[in-house]
């Protein structure tokens, strides 16, 4: 499957949740798919966009949050899959795009494409629901059922190793940072 | 009986709560036990126990972008593994981060495998021009607190406070 097919099918349920995503194509191509305020995009840091995610689930419990993480991000944390699931925060979505490599850098291929199991990893971890797709259709279900079930799930997604042309988008880092702020600390108080 | 003081771990908690801190990150530290454990008996408290420190700058810029103040717990060795994410999450985002960094290895160390590290955490924290203090005496733990985190909050940006064997521990 391709990310932005991926992407394209689940994007209606992003109108509520707050979205976090790691940097590179995961970013530019939800963005080509429509900014939302309540989208925030890590666009380095690798590893902590699950964190961050993490953070924004135990302190906004009445919010559903949704993590776009990537294969080459979750290795450099792995760790954060065992705290993610010490805390077991039941309104946070991970997924984990998996295309066996690092394409914003050159495409050199990661340990998933030598067989290490990103969905076996999270449910060793502790991850209550964790699962792998391979089609956009298995994954628009297992992400509604996800949504549904009301507890942590990382969900793998196997997706092809291409993206976007360009990275850098026209959205600058802080604009992103400080209206998502603004819109997520605006739904608080209404 | 620990040698760490619990009246000043308890003055440097109740400086925290006074700053509107309701999530602090931790990793466990031998100088930081009673300031877990108080962080745990809190109910007004989310404490985070991580798998390394560098997750807690990511669950702060969670937090703060949601509008709920945090702290965060370490070693400085912690500190040390957590650069990348200072610098590439909380610098790049203008995300203020009140970081609680035991200073070990100084004057008074007895631990071999803490000498190294508190020699360069103090050139790391200028190299990073993160603003920093120390605290070694239990009167000024109060209204440092306070002052670093105002600094935080209005310059968004990182600030450490020191937690020195004077302060933390009594023998």
């Amino acid at each position: 499957m391709r990310r932005l097919d991926a992407l394209t099918a689940v994007y209606p349920h992003f109108r509520d949740s707050v979205v976090v995503t790691i940097m590179g194509a995961v970013a530019a191509e939800l963005q080509s798919l429509g900014h939302r305020p309540n989208f925030f995009y890590l666009q380095h840091a690798m590893g902590l966009a699950s964190s961050m995610g993490l953070g924004i689930a135990l302190t906004r419990p009445e919010r559903q949050v949704v993590v776009f993480d990537g294969d080459g991000s979750v290795l450099m944390n792995l760790g954060g899959l065992t705290t993610l699931a010490r805390y077991r925060p039941r309104n946070l979505v991970h997924v984990v795009f998996d295309n066996e490599s690092l394409l914003s850098v050159g495409g050199f291929p990661t340990a998933t494409s030598t067989g290490s199991d990103l969905a076996a990893i999270a449910a060793a971890a502790g991850v209550p629901r964790a699962a792998t797709v391979t089609t956009v259709d298995g994954f628009e279900t297992a992400f509604a059922e996800a949504l549904a079930a009301r507890d942590l799930t990382t969900l793998v997604a196997k997706v092809e190793a291409v993206g976007p042309a360009r990275f850098v988008t026209d959205l600058g880092l802080l604009e992103n940072r400080f209206s998502f702020a603004r819109a997520l600390q605006r739904e608080q108080t209404t | 009986v620990s040698p760490v003081s619990a009246s000043h771990s308890q003055l440097i908690y109740d400086a925290l709560k006074g700053c509107g801190i309701r999530l602090m990150s931790a990793l466990p530290e031998t100088w930081l036990v009673h300031l877990i454990r108080l962080a745990e008996d809190d109910p007004e408290m989310i404490l985070v126990r991580l798998a390394k420190e560098e997750e807690g700058v990511g669950l702060s810029a969670g937090a703060h972008l949601a509008g709920v103040k945090s702290a965060m717990l370490m070693q400085n060795h912690g500190f040390l593994a957590s650069v990348n994410g200072i610098v590439s999450c909380a610098q790049l985002y203008r995300i203020p981060l009140l970081m609680l960094i035991s200073h070990r290895g100084e004057f008074g160390e007895r631990d071999p495998w803490q000498t190294e590290g508190g020699g360069v955490t103090e050139e790391v924290l200028r190299a990073l021009r993160i603003p920093y203090a120390l605290l070694d005496q239990p009167g000024h733990v109060a209204h440092r607190i306070a002052k670093a985190q105002t600094l935080a909050l209005s310059s968004n940006k990182p600030v450490a406070l020191l937690l020195c064997r004077d302060l933390m521990w009594e023998d």
